[in-house]
């Protein structure tokens, strides 16, 4: 299949969204064994926030971190209030977090409607500019730049730090975490947190390319959820890596063929599972 | 110090534990025994909470060890040498062992820094960088019993820590579990291998379906050979030779 640069571009910049909803899902699931399913309505709130921070204050950067640090507070609610009460209860986390994405859904719906509203990029990255011989939007550039740098961080603390080592550990073997004095749940709190700090900053960044609107949850969760099963679970390198393959795969058959781009991924994610079903970069687990 | 009194406990319909009681003093090496399936492990799973059943005493120095969570169980002295070592795999070894550091307690005879392992354990440092899960078996187990360590236990639970073992590593557990008595430890040490408990130990039990059937001094239980062959299911031949 031939490539050019400016659907690379457009696949690796939808890559670095991806990777920023779907890195605290995997983590979020590695630790505690369920499927956080309002991470696409963490995503939602981000855009949106973002959307009405932009054309309250006129700034494209407060409305990163409002909509970053409105997506963190809604995260926080979610686990401290609810969560919490299910420790340990995974069925009951699932159906939880299902029944929050619906409530956000209307609740969003209803403050800011049911047409797409879409964030002008700040001054400096809107336009083009010439990448190997093709013309592609510098804000799409931009995202991958964010999205490198960013899942550099997310790496560095994880593999980097005491409390990724906490992290890490606590992905392989919670009880025996417990066991050496870690506060598992603690821990678990704060990856919710920052998981959810990520989805929202990856919806403000996103609102700019993709618009928001109501609908946009639910594609950017499937998404993700592909992202995180293709990468392994609980894998931070894998999802860096399906990210970038899904976001490659989606651009490329968007190209020649549009219909078929999320049949095209699906497709994509049951080859690998029936080749390696604990995903790319996945462990076995015992 | 650790004391257990009729606890019963365990995971589904049926019971592990069976009104299990049973003590470890200050300083002493209690060796727990008894075949496959007796409750060793689950006693000591009863002690961290981690029974989904469980009912009963457990008391360290005096002060409820139950409905606390683990990582408070660990916080007040306890610490856990678990069966199949369970080291981290996606850690390095100073990782594994990062993970167990906390500042010494004051009543400590001996603290445990990370000097301090490094010196009773060199090849820890040397391979700090490797998975932990590379190490050989005699490595992992030094690995997880440093680990466990490094939480500044007042007693350590230590679940069959020669199982797997070359008999040239045994030995070096062996030497360990005198070296950590040394430091004034308190050892609940379940073992197969009776040469090793008895080596070390002064108080040994015998768990059967979930309960105490013996009790007695370490020497006691040498020189009975018939509690031996028949709680044990050992050959008589085979401890007399040893």
């Amino acid at each position: 299949m031939p490539l050019n640069t400016a659907s690379v571009v457009i696949g690796l910049s939808y890559a670095s969204l991806l990777f920023l909803v779907a890195v605290g899902l995997s983590v979020v699931f590695g630790l505690m064994r369920f499927v956080n399913l309002a991470t696409g309505s963490l995503y939602l709130i981000g855009g949106y926030l973002a959307w009405t921070i932009a054309g309250e204050l006129g700034s494209f950067w407060l409305a990163l971190l409002g909509g970053a640090l409105g997506a963190l507070a809604v995260g926080v609610v979610i686990e401290r209030g609810f969560l919490e009460r299910l420790h340990r209860n995974e069925l009951l986390q699932v159906c939880l977090t299902l029944g929050v994405a619906y409530v956000v859904q209307d609740v969003t719906r209803w403050i800011w409607g049911g047409d797409p509203l879409r964030l002008r990029p700040p001054e400096s990255l809107r336009g083009s500019i010439l990448l190997l011989g093709s013309i592609v939007p510098t804000y799409r550039v931009a995202l991958i730049v964010a999205g490198v740098v960013l899942a550099g961080l997310v790496w560095y603390l994880l593999e980097r730090t005491k409390w990724g080592a906490y992290v890490r550990a606590g992905v392989d073997d919670l009880e025996m975490l417990e066991c050496l004095g870690i506060n598992g749940r603690r821990v678990f709190a704060i990856v919710f947190a920052l998981g959810a700090l990520l989805c929202g900053l990856g919806g403000a960044l996103g609102t700019p390319v993709t618009g928001v609107a109501p609908g946009a949850d639910i594609q950017i969760l499937l998404m993700a959820l592909i992202v995180v099963v293709l990468g392994g679970l609980g894998s931070v390198s894998g999802a860096v890596v399906a990210s970038v393959v899904v976001g490659l795969v989606d651009s490329m058959v968007r190209t020649y063929w549009p219909e078929a781009s999320f049949f095209a991924v699906w497709v994509l994610a049951a080859l690998v599972l029936a080749v390696r079903p604990q995903g790319l970069l996945g462990r076995v687990t015992a | 110090m650790l004391e257990l009194h009729e606890v019963y406990g365990g995971y589904g319909d049926g019971l592990v534990l069976n009104g299990l009681s049973l003590s470890v003093g200050e300083g002493q090496v209690v060796a727990l025994l008894g075949r496959n399936g007796a409750g060793k492990t689950t006693t000591m799973r009863a002690v961290f909470g981690l029974l989904p059943r469980l009912a009963g005493r457990i008391t360290l120095r005096g002060e409820s060890l139950r409905g606390l969570a683990p990582y408070a169980v660990a916080a007040r002295g306890v610490a856990l040498v678990p069966q199949g070592r369970r080291i981290f795999p996606s850690l390095t070894v100073t990782e594994n062992l990062l993970i167990g550091v906390r500042p010494p307690r004051g009543e400590q005879r001996v603290r445990w820094t990370l000097e301090e392992i490094y010196r009773l354990f060199p090849i820890l440092r040397e391979r700090g960088n490797l998975r932990g899960t590379l190490l050989s078996g005699g490595e992992q187990q030094m690995l997880t019993i440093a680990r466990s360590l490094l939480t500044q236990p007042l007693v350590l639970l230590c679940d069959e820590p020669s199982e797997g073992l070359a008999p040239v590593m045994v030995q070096r557990v062996a030497e360990i579990l005198h070296r950590l008595k040394e430091a004034g430890l308190s050892i609940l040490l379940a073992e197969q291998n009776l040469d090793l408990a008895l080596s070390v130990a002064d108080v040994a039990y015998i768990l059967e379906e979930g309960r105490v059937i013996w009790q007695g001094t370490a020497e006691e239980l040498l020189a009975d050979t018939h509690v031996q062959a028949t709680y044990l299911g050992l050959r008589v031949e085979a401890s007399e030779g040893a």
